[in-house]
């Protein structure tokens, strides 16, 4: 994959949704990007993609995001693999009617008749700091809410794996790219072609003492403060990389294992991901104390100014408070 | 047009009637547990147009979708057993009314958000394009649907890709209860220019003008002229739904519904066809239609276990909602 021009390898997230993009469009003569400003690549994710796969299979859209929205499920259902590129991740909230309930409704309400499968890939979500209240927000749980396959790849190989797995499945899935993600340079991209299944969570650190799952960027969160306490406990993260369907056994195994639990995930609190994994956990597993979460407050609108950006996001200190009340450390 | 064609065509149309008919019976009765939409009145629209089509061409249908439906070759008795919330139905029961649609016949959804199939026709019309073929997408929706945002975005797409839809627009003159003229800036054809379509406004209670025109226009579309509208001027006999005519809400001038019900397209084209011809193809159809409620009243009901069933095409193990 050495041609392609750009993104330049050092953006290793990036990099890999664009190797990944890459090797699906090659594989696969149905598979076609649609969105704005794709053909230029202005993400990052799509370049290259034009000059080498033609304006027949990268189409710049108007910005019309419900029309191309249902524009993919209809190409979808006439045999095509259509994958999306929204250029800003609350976009979601406009196309809500045409992937909660239109695509993703097709299979069962036409008695699996037909399936339709397009990938909507939001690149940069969650806060870029600075973008204030309508460029920040991370809704993944609300996808997850309503059924369709979700995935949230904290690290560049899980992001090439799990698109390339997305892209091939028969039903509709999101990927949501972290924002903090995309533009770093401190995880290269390893180059690595794994495909990565859905549904499989990752432990990622193995401990005896509390488990941390941790979603998207916090699973780099996550295992610094592993790091920095690990003089003092063993800590376990586990990273689903698909927040739906949930790997509830890996994580079952876990808890059952340090009895202890903190998720880290960049939802808003009110019905997040994190309350769906406390509740199952409270539910279900073997727990030696209260659960804790980090997380963003409810209903959270991101204020311009970066120092209140940076208070309502989860970070690093508050996850140590959580271990450590977890732990009564 | 020949005769035999004018006999297929009334043939289609009473079929669509007398389904009908009988489903708003049935519906009337809460044998058709969600109510339904009743097509009576608009039959011309869903006929002529899809006269056009062949099994490989597409449509996307709408709430009031069993005239497109069966005009588009599905099976009577497998759309009454989807009806019914049956297995046999063609979603095996888990469509019913809304979304009832054989997929194999390029059905792409019974639709029951207004406006929602507009995209999706222009994406599949892509598609065939896209592949070479010459297939057409005939998107249909009523006169509410023209102040949907999505379906102008979808204009604008099919527009600038030059894709081979036709937009058909069944102007019955209500949205629910809110009359055209006041749900409806300017007019719905000129609109339809705006996008540089090309657009025709036809008698939808006259069948042979619309399979004309209907078929001047799809022509285009196969012959890669980009899409084009077709606006039929059209009314629904019954209420908005059978839930209202349950109820004995009613809210046009029954004058108005007099003089529409004059110009009923099937009495129409049957006063042209004369009385053997129209006796045979009535006697049949009922006949069908007596089939179609014995083959669906008979067919089996789905397992209250299987509600999810086909929600995912793998294996995407769902939890259950109760945790006994
Ligand atoms: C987007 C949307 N808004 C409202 C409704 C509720 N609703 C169902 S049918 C209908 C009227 C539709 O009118 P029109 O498009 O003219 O079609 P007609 O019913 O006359 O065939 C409404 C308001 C809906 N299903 N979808």
């Amino acid at each position: 994959m050495s041609e392609l021009p750009s993104p330049p390898p050092d953006l290793g997230y990036t990099h890999a949704l664009n190797r990944a993009l890459h090797a699906e469009m090659a594989a696969d003569d149905d598979v076609f990007l649609l969105g704005e400003d794709v053909r230029v690549g202005a993400s990052g994710v799509t370049s290259g993609l034009m000059p080498k796969f033609g304006p027949e299979r990268v189409l710049d859209t108007p910005l019309s995001e419900q029309g191309f929205t249902s524009f993919g499920t209809g190409a979808a259902m006439a045999g095509k693999r259509p994958v999306i590129e929204f250029q800003i991740s609350s976009l979601i909230y406009l196309v809500f009617e045409q992937i909660v309930n239109q695509a993703h409704k097709f299979s069962l309400m036409t008695g699996g008749q037909i399936q339709v499968p397009v990938t909507y890939l939001v690149s940069g979500s969650g806060s870029r700091f600075g973008w204030a209240g309508q460029h920040s927000d991370n809704p993944y749980s609300l996808l997850a809410h309503a059924g369709i396959k979700t995935v949230v790849p904290g690290r560049p190989a899980d992001a090439y794996g799990l698109l390339r797995s997305a892209i091939r499945d028969p039903d509709p899935v999101a990927m949501f790219a972290p924002s903090s993600l995309l533009g770093s340079t401190d995880v290269p991209d390893s180059g690595e072609e794994e495909i990565v299944p859905l549904g499989e969570a990752n432990v990622l650190r193995e401990g005896g003492d509390l488990t941390i799952v941790a979603v998207g960027q916090h699973v780099g969160t996550a295992l610094e403060v592993a790091e920095s306490l690990s003089d003092r406990v063993d800590l376990e993260v586990v990273d689903p990389r698909t927040v739906y369907p949930f790997d509830w056994d890996c994580l079952r195994k876990s808890v059952n294992k340090t009895g202890r639990l903190v998720v880290i995930d960049d939802s808003n609190r009110m019905c997040g991901l994190g309350a769906e994994i406390i509740a199952t956990a409270a539910e279900e597993f073997d727990l030696l104390a209260p659960p804790k979460r980090v997380c963003r407050p409810d209903g959270t609108v991101i204020p311009y100014a970066l120092a209140l950006d940076k208070e309502l996001v989860p970070g690093p200190e508050q996850l140590t408070k959580s271990i450590s009340a977890a732990l009564n450390l | 047009m020949t005769r035999e064609h004018q006999l297929a065509l009334y043939r289609s149309m009473k079929l669509i009637r007398e389904f009908e008919e009988r489903c708003l019976e049935m519906a009337i009765a809460g044998e058709i547990v969600g109510g339904m939409h009743p097509y009576i009145g608009q039959e011309a629209v869903a006929v002529g147009v899809c006269s056009n089509l062949t099994e490989r061409d597409f449509i996307t249908s709408t709430h009031r979708g069993h005239g497109h439906v069966l005009a588009k070759g599905a099976e009577s008795r497998r759309l009454l057993a989807e009806l019914l919330g049956t297995l046999e139905g063609f979603n095996k029961g888990r469509g019913g009314s809304m979304h009832a649609a054989d997929m194999r016949l390029g059905i792409l959804g019974a639709n029951g958000i207004v406006g929602a199939g507009g995209a999706i026709a222009a994406g599949a019309a892509w598609t065939a394009k896209a592949r070479g073929n010459s297939e057409v997408v005939v998107s249909f929706f009523g006169d509410g649907a023209m102040s949907q945002g999505v379906l102008l975005e979808a204009f604008n797409l099919a527009a600038i890709w030059s894709l081979p839809v036709l937009f058909v627009c069944e102007n019955n003159m209500y949205a629910t209860s809110l009359r055209c003229d006041s749900g409806l800036a300017g007019n719905a054809a000129r609109r339809a220019e705006g996008f540089g379509m090309v657009a025709r406004t036809v008698d939808g209670m006259d069948v042979e003008s619309v399979a004309g025109v209907a078929g001047e226009l799809i022509e285009r579309c196969r012959d890669g002229a980009g899409p084009a509208f077709l606006e039929c001027l059209t009314y629904r006999f019954f209420g908005h739904h059978s839930v209202l005519e349950q109820l004995g809400v009613e809210f046009r001038d029954p004058d108005e519904v007099a003089t529409w019900r004059k110009r009923d397209p099937i009495v129409s084209l049957g006063e042209r066809l004369g009385d053997d011809a129209v006796a045979e193809i009535d006697a049949a159809v009922k006949n069908e239609i007596d089939e179609a409620v014995e083959f669906a009243k008979n067919a089996a009901s789905p397992e209250p276990k299987d509600a999810l069933m086909y929600l995912y095409s793998g294996t995407a193990a769902v939890r259950p909602g109760v945790v006994l």
